[in-house]
């Protein structure tokens, strides 16, 4: 069915669809339009879980890792600064190997206050041990909702759907709504039984040695590392049960390309519809959409570009590591050189939530024409650019 | 015959022997009777604590009841979400009890607790009382009492502020019950846990538990401690049903001196006489309030067989 949703809305269409059995939130701008979906539906009764409203997101993420650890298929969502506050419960999760979803919307952390969409946030949850991807647009809000619960619960670790706040949750589009046969046909019903107390009494997640901690911590790194494994798996089912397509890396004229863009969230959508014009004016340029950040899909990154006359990569960064730079750049430049790429891999940073205009763009890639090779000392800053 | 407490207690053993509490651990104590009294179809949520400790270092267990830890503030809305999950997937009779020491209640807890609490949460949340963090070495809480020495309130200036009145911080949520208990009266500790098993909705214990080495007192003295604090009317054995009405279940005949029971403990070593005079009449102040609040007074003469 075609319906014209939010980003939030569709997250919430979602969480519907994937009949979560508990949903616990707490409210905060951006994310406000999905959990007051949820909470409508809920009302109405043709959203069947639980709807529960917390006291503060860190009871919000406590609450979940209470229903997940009772089998329970949970989640919630956030932003900024609620994220933040979710922190130790975030690893806690991780930690605890549950398999639990969340959405985050994107929005600056302060101080001082800012409500615009800085990636910031859920970059600063990289080390938490969760999946993360980042959406482009409301039907993949709604599609990576559906995978990640699927991916959580294959894996057993936690997955956070990102995107951009306002740039994407409040803006609407037409989306293709699957009915729930088509999407139970994906994701299979969630269990029926729980999971405590167990037959045999159990002592779950109690102090340990660091010898039994890294040998959790390895474990966890290698069910990591088979995500993009299963992701690739999933296209094919995916795309035989939704018509159409999820892909976990796009790319965009890679073949004549000779400058790329790596972007991931919503500039990525501006750069692909900015791309033809680009072409015209400024010659030979591609895109990369980078959609899974977590686990970082360095070789599969790679492989795009090997056997390309891509000599230039530009990485466009909402976010920042004061004194680093942007971290998409960072993991892009690392992943690559690890895999032997020769080109160089340049920053146009937008920190602060930054609004990207193909015009912007245009400038961007006028400047990056001048920059001879290891020459950028700092990252282009969008703001120069305004 | 009817059966001792201590004889039931061998019965339906729960805790093994092993465990690495202190010796004189009014804690373990207290979780050794709850945890029989609740039986197997419970689970027990553990926030960081000594108890995260003598629950057992992982693969080993001290409960033969199952046991889920979480971090520190985190409790009251772990219990929360695990109930919730466990009425979701059909087992609405598996009982959630949270255990939390005095940091995991009145400091670092407090919000979550009284989130749960003001949502009528179906849990039963126990605070075991050592009235300081114990685990991480004796520093003070909102539940150290007043003029005691704790390693970030030492001597000679010690804890400045008085202890927290987390009864009636409950009682102001207006949850279905409420109870007071302690060691040295396990049959009143076992009865009201039988009776809160048989309430729906949030229900809060209030357990009074000495700790020898971070009291400085006698590993053998707890429960004489524990017995004392009641006698003194510090710690009055009471309940709070709806959050108003309030009952006193006991009724100390002779009144034992605090003075007496604070002279037992190396952490009021610094104490002057003005400071033993301040609490006592502060002591008798709340004394004389709770028995103007209360509506009656209950002998229940099961309790003290
Ligand atoms: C957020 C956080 N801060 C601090 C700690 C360190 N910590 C662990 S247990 C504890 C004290 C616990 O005190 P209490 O709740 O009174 O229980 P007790 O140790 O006395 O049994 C502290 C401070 C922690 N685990 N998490
Ligand atoms: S420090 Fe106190 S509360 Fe902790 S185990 Fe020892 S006696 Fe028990």
């Amino acid at each position: 069915m075609q319906m014209l949703l939010s980003g939030n809305q569709a997250a919430a269409w979602a969480v519907k669809l994937a009949r979560v059995q508990v949903v616990s939130a707490y409210p905060i701008t951006p994310q406000t339009s999905l959990i007051e979906t949820l909470a409508q539906m809920w009302a109405e009764g043709t959203f069947a879980g639980d709807f529960v409203v917390v006291e503060s997101e860190y009871s919000a993420m406590s609450y979940l890792i209470g229903a997940a650890s009772a089998g329970a298929r949970s989640f919630t969502a956030s932003a900024s600064h609620g994220l933040a506050y979710m922190h130790e419960l975030l690893h806690w999760a991780a930690g605890a190997r549950l398999p639990l979803v969340m959405v985050n919307v994107n929005r600056a952390i302060g101080a001082p206050w800012c409500l615009e969409p800085d990636q910031g946030d859920s970059l600063s949850q990289r080390d938490t041990g969760w999946i993360q991807f980042y959406c482009s647009s409301v039907q993949e809000i709604l599609d990576t909702v559906l995978v990640a619960f699927y991916v959580a619960e294959t894996t057993r670790i936690p997955c956070m759907v990102i995107y951009d706040g306002f740039a994407l949750s409040h803006i609407y589009e037409i989306l293709d709504l699957p009915d729930q046969e088509r999407v139970d046909e994906f994701l299979p019903p969630p269990p029926g039984e729980p999971a405590l107390p167990a037959p045999e009494p159990v002592n779950l997640q109690p102090l340990v040695t660091s010898q039994v901690m890294t040998t959790l911590a390895r474990s966890r790194h290698r069910a990591m590392k088979t995500v993009p494994r299963l992701l690739g798996e999933l296209e094919t089912s995916f795309q035989k049960v939704f018509a159409r397509s999820f892909t976990f890396l796009e790319s965009f004229g890679l073949a004549q390309a000779e400058t790329v863009l790596i972007a991931a969230g919503a500039p990525a959508q501006t750069v692909q519809s900015a791309l033809p014009d680009l072409n015209r004016k400024r010659g030979k340029v591609g895109l990369i959409r980078l959609k899974l950040f977590r686990p970082f899909p360095g070789a599969e990154l790679y492989q795009l570009l090997e056997n390309t006359a891509v000599e230039q990569i530009i990485v466009l960064d909402r976010n920042l590591s004061a004194g680093a730079g942007g971290i998409f750049a960072q993991e892009i430049r690392s992943a690559l050189q690890q895999h032997g790429f020769q080109g160089k891999v340049l920053e146009f940073n937008l920190a602060g939530g930054l609004d990207l205009t193909p015009a912007m763009l245009e400038r961007g890639l006028a400047y990056f024409e001048q920059v001879s090779p290891g020459e950028q000392k700092e990252p282009l800053w969008g703001g120069d650019l305004l | 015959m009817k059966k001792t407490i201590l004889s039931q207690l061998e019965l339906d053993e729960k805790l093994f022997s092993g465990h690495s509490a202190c010796p004189g651990c009014a804690a373990v104590l207290t979780v050794r009777h709850i945890a029989r009294t609740l039986g197997e179809d419970t689970v027990l949520v553990i926030t960081a604590s000594c108890w995260s400790v003598i629950a057992g270092a992982g693969p080993l267990r001290a409960l033969d009841i199952s046991v889920v830890h979480c971090p520190f503030p985190s409790g009251a809305a772990v219990a929360s979400g695990l109930k919730k999950g466990l009425q979701r997937l059909g087992s609405p009779e598996t009982r959630v009890v949270l255990l939390a020491g005095d940091g995991g209640t009145f400091d670092i807890g407090l919000q979550g607790l009284s989130g749960a609490a003001e949502r009528n949460e179906d849990i039963i949340f126990i605070c075991y009382d050592n009235e300081a963090y114990m685990n991480t070495g004796m520093q003070r809480s909102s539940a150290t009492p007043y003029a005691s020495y704790s390693t970030t309130t030492p001597a000679p200036l010690v804890n400045k502020n008085p202890k927290k009145d987390i009864v009636h911080i409950m009682a102001a949520h207006h949850v279905p019950y409420i109870a007071t208990a302690t060691i040295a009266y396990p049959s009143d500790l076992v009865a009201k846990i039988k009776k809160a098993m048989e309430i729906r909705g949030f229900r809060f214990f209030h357990i009074f538990s000495p700790c020898p080495p971070g009291w400085g007192s006698e590993s053998h003295k707890s429960i004489e401690l524990s017995r004392m604090a009641v006698e003194t009317r510090l710690f009055p054995l009471m309940e709070v049903i709806g959050g108003r009405e309030v009952v006193l279940n006991y009724l100390p005949e002779k009144y034992t001196p605090v003075e007496d029971y604070l002279r037992l403990q190396g952490r009021f070593s610094s104490l002057e006489p003005g400071h033993v005079m301040m609490i006592q009449e502060n002591l008798e102040r709340n004394w004389d309030y709770l028995q103007r609040a209360s509506k009656r007074y209950r002998y229940e003469d099961e309790y003290w067989s």
